[in-house]
């Protein structure tokens, strides 16, 4: 098993991170970037096959990441600067003009470890399928992981995709669902209807795993299992259960900071509450 | 003046069904994607010949751009079909993110462009989709004249890095040009060479400007025939130097005006050498049902509005 005590401490790392970084810029999406943080952490550290010194955007030989909900771009930098992608220090630079870190991610600014643009809600998982597909004729064993939002999924895009993988049969592509019942105009349960997930993806022909995506064991035995399911010709969607916000007690559970940075005060209120593990950038 | 023979009608989509089978048996990284209309958009003969590179999508448009994203970036040349309103109006942002603004070397093939889709009617009838694919960055906008054109010009996006939008049409249209012509993307050809007025035209309408050339010859007027297959980027050099010389112009284009090749043209021109220009298209208005030559007409789109045209940007120009 994995050290779990590692990645509760890259973990609280990141949440540092995310913090500062929509502080500093006065904008950004720190409410969904704290519910993936566990998730993302497990999966760039215990679970993907990747190198970011021979890193190249054709995914060749490598596991391949898309980030379909791409204003969690927070959580996303601050993973893969903490993975070795680029130095810490330009996590600084987060929607400054002229930077590589852009406010979504971006391919023109060739920021090392972007497959794709996104922003644009609903798209990702049809990149990913893409891939997925591309290695398969390719014979590359690699898998293509995709993290949508759970408000995401009120896209009908993603529905597409989700007729797409199962009948193309992309037992290499491993969805994941952000699913902390928040978005940026309420709970999701007041928006709009996507109960019962679990049964729509299994309906649409996906291997469905339900985890918890706050619980490393959990997270690590849905990766597992996700991987087990190769070879099955089903694609796996992990609907991971998650706190939008989580691990800031004044941000947990609101779609309150969805979209919105703390104040300097109370990002400090938010840091007290956060062990400065690796170093701040 | 250069006499063009229609060597038999032939649609231009087929001559993009063989330039995609083609560019498939020349390169194994070519692969295409049908959102259900594979037949219409020609796709028939690669699909046959290569079908473990041929993914239909069903009538998803949107997840189709995704997935060519996605099979782009890992170094497939993927080339995505349907109606031409299809794969632009509707998949608009798709494309303007993952093709656009992710510089992914997808090749949207785009048929049924236009008034001459015919009998369907407005709903499926672009006559916007120019200026939709010209406004984003990076995007090569194709529209060739005939089927031979159609086919080279499949071959060279094939072989050109980067994204291209290739627009051809439904009907039956005459075959003129030479079949074994190498196709430039960004190159506009000098079909006619005259003194007294520029005629560019893209598509369909390059052979309606050809027809029109000969009955302004009748009339003693001598034209030149410009044919723009590449939209964007667009030949400034020829276009220049052929207006700087004939000092009136007009544009025809089987497209509405707004963001069209007439507003394209009308820009170079006020910056770099205006001249009076007069325009041949669809207007501002929908398209409506109807065989595709009656269609032409009403909307004034064929050689005597063309010609007639001609006449006021030379009394405009002198």
């Amino acid at each position: 098993m994995a050290n779990i005590d590692h990645l509760t401490k890259i973990s609280s790392q990141v949440r540092r991170d995310i913090l500062r970084m929509v502080t500093a810029a006065a904008s950004g999406h720190p409410g969904g970037s704290l519910s993936s943080t566990d998730i993302l952490t497990a999966l760039f550290t215990e679970v993907m096959d990747h190198d970011p010194k021979t890193w190249t955007r054709d995914a060749k030989g490598q596991d391949a990441f898309i980030l379909s909900a791409g204003h969690l771009s927070p959580v996303y930098y601050s993973v893969l600067a903490r993975s070795g992608y680029f130095p810490i220090q330009d996590l600084a630079s987060f929607r400054q003009y002229g930077s590589k870190l852009q406010g979504h991610p971006s391919t023109e600014h060739r920021l090392n470890g972007i497959f794709q643009p996104s922003g644009s809600l609903g798209q990702g998982l049809s990149v990913g399928a893409g891939i997925a597909l591309s290695k398969k004729m390719d014979g590359d064993d690699h898998c293509v992981y995709v993290l949508c939002g759970d408000g995401e999924s009120e896209e009908g895009q993603i529905w597409e995709a989700a007729m797409f993988a199962p009948h193309h049969s992309l037992d290499n592509l491993i969805a994941m669902t952000d699913w902390n019942g928040q978005q940026i105009d309420g709970p999701i349960s007041t928006i709009t209807g996507i109960e019962n997930l679990s049964e729509k993806w299994s309906a649409f022909g996906w291997n469905v795993i339900v985890a918890e995506g706050h619980d490393f064991e959990s997270i690590l035995q849905a990766f597992d299992l996700a991987k087990a399911a190769k070879g099955s010709g089903k694609p796996t969607m992990i609907l991971f259960r998650t706190e939008m916000g989580h691990g800031v007690d004044f941000m947990a559970g609101t779609n309150e900071w969805h979209g919105k940075a703390p104040s300097k005060e109370l990002c400090e209120k938010a840091l007290a509450q956060l062990e400065e593990t690796l170093g701040d950038y | 003046m250069k006499q063009y023979i229609d060597k038999g009608k032939v649609d231009t989509r087929s001559g993009f069904g063989a330039g995609l089978a083609q560019a498939g048996r020349e390169d194994s990284r070519i692969v295409a994607l049908a959102a259900d209309l594979k037949d219409s958009v020609k796709m028939g003969t690669f699909a046959k010949e290569n079908p473990d590179r041929f993914f239909q999508c069903g009538i998803a448009e949107a997840n189709m751009i995704g997935v060519a994203a996605g099979l782009a970036i890992t170094g497939k040349i993927p080339f995505v079909g349907s109606f031409a309103e299809f794969v632009t109006g509707r998949v608009y942002d798709q494309i303007r993110q993952e093709i656009g603004y992710g510089q992914t070397n997808v090749k949207i093939a785009s048929s049924h462009a236009g008034l001459t889709l015919g009998e369907d009617g407005a709903t499926h009838q672009t006559m916007e989709d120019i200026a939709l694919m010209r406004a984003i960055p990076g995007m090569v906008v194709i529209n060739p004249c005939d089927y031979n054109q159609t086919k080279a010009a499949t071959l060279a996006a094939a072989k050109y890095v980067g994204p291209v939008y290739l627009r051809f049409g439904r009907p039956s249209w005459p075959n003129f040009t030479d079949e074994n012509e190498e196709f430039v993307i960004g190159k506009t050809y000098v079909m006619n060479e005259g003194n007294d007025v520029t005629l560019i035209a893209t598509g369909h309408m390059v052979w309606e400007a050809l027809q029109a050339a000969e009955i302004l010859e009748k009339e003693g007027i001598s034209a030149e025939v410009l044919d723009v297959a590449t939209i964007k980027p667009l030949d400034e050099g020829t276009i220049l130097a052929s207006v700087l010389k004939t000092k009136a112009a007009v544009v025809a284009e089987e497209h509405n005006l707004p963001g069209g090749l007439g507003e394209s043209i009308s820009g170079l021109l006020a910056a770099k050498a205006p001249a009076p220009v007069e325009f041949i298209n669809g207007g501002i208005g929908f398209g409506q049902s109807g065989k595709p030559a009656e269609l032409l007409k009403a909307y004034g789109l064929d050689a005597c509005h063309i010609a007639e045209a001609a006449h006021k940007a030379i009394g405009r120009s002198r």
